[in-house]
């Protein structure tokens, strides 16, 4: 990387007022050496160097202490008069040079950007590397920032990164201006520190997330990576090497919106769990089984079709704008999306409609005049537009699509508790009674609350007291893990969801379960039973206490003395 | 030609002979080292070093450390020297001024590494 040194081009810029200034310092010195003076007495005395370097030096600087060590003669007056304009000159054109040097953009530019690369260089704990700081990283860096998790952010708008700096986000993100594409920026950022934890890739082109990615992989194999793309084409090509993780928001959303019209209990489970935690929840609404209409037939409507397709629900389709793309038979085509068109698609006998088109307001203003139609209809709306935010809070859908959203909340999830997206991926197969088992048994803890979810994984550095417990093969059940640390037989509110035994995975493991060093547990509880159960993790007395039911003496005399305990 | 080769070959040979001048001459007598001379060769030794400000290559932060050194030199012997007809009561004695050509010795031998390491430069490109 060869980025000039700042200093070097500061120097270079700053030779000439500098040079200048030494002259005008040489010249009034060697003129006050030169021109004779008078002492008290009359004498004709001359100005030594050590005199005239100190004169002038508080002439020049404008401090003046005065003609000294004797009252100068009219000739020294004279020089002293040429040397004040000619310094002050020089000062003057120095300090200027140097603060134009300073506020020339591209100097700037390379001063925050080396400022950049020494914090880069000099952070020692784990981040995130960000490319993209639009709508989806706004939300993820903050949401990072609230976990404790720092970041490190890319933009090629200056704007965004302005913004990242003025707003006050927790655990300080760093931000640069430039384009994550170029591999050399990468580097910069800090791709290649030991302490960078993954890439994630949510610029608003899929062609730069699928650079970001190759990148990535030739600079650190198996450093993790989350790209974000839109088209099939480069979910494919970014899938294809490394194990890298993409998210396409329009295919996740309308796999939830299948499921939502399938299987409603898995739907439900699915945003508890990939919820914010701590929300409260809401009485759930699902739609009749019957016929949709769907406007718009572009990326997110050919995903919406073809899945809703797949799953034998009929679907009428409407698009304002033939395009290229082969719209399915019987679609109403090149038909504005008005009144006309919608009684047409009878929507007066559907049960609900999605607006997916690219435009917010066709989507808006389809859906109030489809609510006029049909008021009991199930209203599903894609929101393109981040600003658009309070409208279609107001306009009350039943569900709102919002690419920046629904790719934010994926990336969160996969990051903070990656064993998620498995528990997801397994309950999908398991039956409706199962589902709701488990729904009303979250329910039943929650206290009307989205839970928490974390991972326990039992290593000595996340839990040092249950490791060393299960290294040294004492028998550690899953109950004792999360008992009342008060009293064991009680049981905290909390539900392990999934065990994670190298490549096995135990699908709510019940409280006999053994652990062992090594498992990860996903958990879900309110927020305090996750506090409490953290004693059990890292505490060895109160684990002592929580497996055996007795108190862990802990002097070695006493130990010695009572050998029972 | 290239204006900024010859001015900075200009200060730096000005630098080499300057210091030379104050430097030839009976070491403890006065007489034969010259105050203009010597504030003559501090002011263009500083200018040099000023010419090398911001080059990155090699050669150029060898001429940057060279020069820095005369700089350094010629600077102790004006304090020294300055320090000894000011602030001294033995005023300026012999073996203060051996001291301040001495040192001048060795912001001579430093502005003469440069002279070397020019020419070195200057007949490594042919141009």
């Amino acid at each position: 990387m060869s980025q000039p040194n700042i200093y070097y081009v500061l120097l270079k810029r700053l030779r000439v007022p500098l040079i200048t200034l030494i002259l005008i310092y040489a010249v009034s010195i060697v003129g006050f050496v030169l021109i004779p003076g008078q002492d008290n007495e009359g004498h004709v005395w001359m100005m030594s160097y050590f005199h005239a370097f100190y004169f002038v030096s508080y002439m020049a600087s404008t401090i003046g202490f005065g003609e000294i060590p004797y009252a100068f003669t009219d000739a020294q007056r004279m020089w002293t008069t040429v040397t004040i304009y000619a310094s002050v000159i020089g000062w003057l054109y120095s300090i200027g040079s140097l603060l134009s040097v300073m506020q020339d953009p591209a100097i700037e530019r390379l001063r925050r950007e080396s400022k950049f690369r020494n914090k880069v260089k000099l952070l020692r704990e784990p981040f995130y590397l960000v490319c993209g700081y639009g709508d989806t990283g706004t939300r993820l860096v903050h949401a990072l920032g609230q976990e404790g998790v720092r970041t490190v952010v890319l933009d090629k708008d200056e704007n965004r990164i302005n913004e990242l700096e003025m707003r006050d986000t927790l655990g300080r993100p760093l931000g640069l201006t430039a384009d994550a594409a170029k591999p050399a920026v990468l580097g910069e950022a800090g791709v290649l520190n030991i302490y960078c934890k993954g890439v994630i890739a949510l610029t608003d082109s899929d062609q730069a997330n699928l650079l970001i990615s190759l990148s990535t992989e030739l600079f650190k194999p198996h450093l993790r990576l989350i790209a974000r793309a839109e088209s099939p084409e480069f979910v494919n090509s970014i899938s294809s090497f490394g194990n890298n993780e993409v998210i396409s928001p329009f295919e996740v959303f309308a796999e939830r919106l299948e499921m939502l019209m399938t299987k409603p209990s898995h739907y439900l489970l699915n945003e508890w769990l990939t919820g914010i935690p701590n929300q409260l929840l809401h009485d759930p609404v699902f739609p009749k089984k019957g016929a949709w209409v769907l406007i718009g037939y572009g990326r997110f409507g050919q995903a919406v079709y073809r899945r809703l397709h797949a799953a034998g629900i009929p679907v009428q389709v409407i698009d304002p704008k033939p395009g290229e793309d082969a719209l399915p038979e019987q679609s109403l085509i090149g038909l504005q999306a008005n009144r006309k068109s919608l009684q047409l698609a009878n929507i007066e006998s559907a049960v609900g409609l999605i607006a997916a088109t690219s435009d917010d307001a066709t989507n808006l203003s389809v859906l109030m005049t489809a609510r006029e139609l049909n008021p009991n209809l199930f209203m599903v709306a894609r929101q393109n537009q981040q600003d658009n935010n309070l409208i279609f809070e107001r306009a009350q859908f039943h569900l709102t699509m919002n690419r920046g959203d629904v790719v934010a909340h994926q990336v969160f999830t996969l990051l903070r508790t990656p064993l998620t997206r498995d528990f997801l991926r397994l309950a999908q197969h398991e039956t409706k009674t199962w589902v709701d088992q488990l729904l009303s048994r979250i329910i039943s803890i929650t206290e009307d609350k989205l839970p928490y979810l974390w991972e326990t994984k039992i290593t000595p550095r996340y839990a040092p007291a249950l490791y060393s417990a299960c290294a040294a093969g004492a028998k550690v059940s899953l109950k004792y893990v999360i008992a009342c640390i008060e009293q064991r037989e009680h049981t905290l509110p909390i539900i392990p969801l999934l065990l994670k035994r190298v490549d096995t995975f135990l699908l709510v493991p019940d409280g006999e379960t053994l652990l062992q060093a090594g498992d990860r547990i996903l958990m879900c509880a309110p927020y305090h039973a996750y506090e409490q159960m953290q004693w059990a993790t890292q505490n060895q007395k109160v684990l002592h206490y929580l497996l055996t039911g007795e108190e862990w003496v802990s002097s070695i005399l006493l130990r010695r003395l009572l050998p029972n305990s | 030609m290239n204006l900024e080769k010859v001015v900075f070959g200009f200060f730096i040979m000005l630098a080499l002979t300057l210091n030379f001048a104050f430097f030839v001459g009976d070491m403890a007598n006065p007489l034969y080292h010259n105050t203009f001379i010597l504030f003559a060769a501090l002011i263009v030794s500083m200018i040099t070093t000023v010419l090398k400000f911001g080059d990155s290559t090699h050669i150029g932060a060898i001429f940057f450390a060279t020069s820095l050194v005369a700089d350094l030199q010629l600077l102790v012997a004006a304090i020294i020297w300055g320090w000894a007809a000011h602030i001294s009561p033995e005023g300026v004695t012999p073996a203060a001024m051996v001291t301040v050509v001495s040192i001048s010795g060795g912001a001579l031998l430093a502005n003469i590494v440069s002279v070397v390491l020019l020419v070195a430069e200057t007949l490594s490109i042919r141009r």
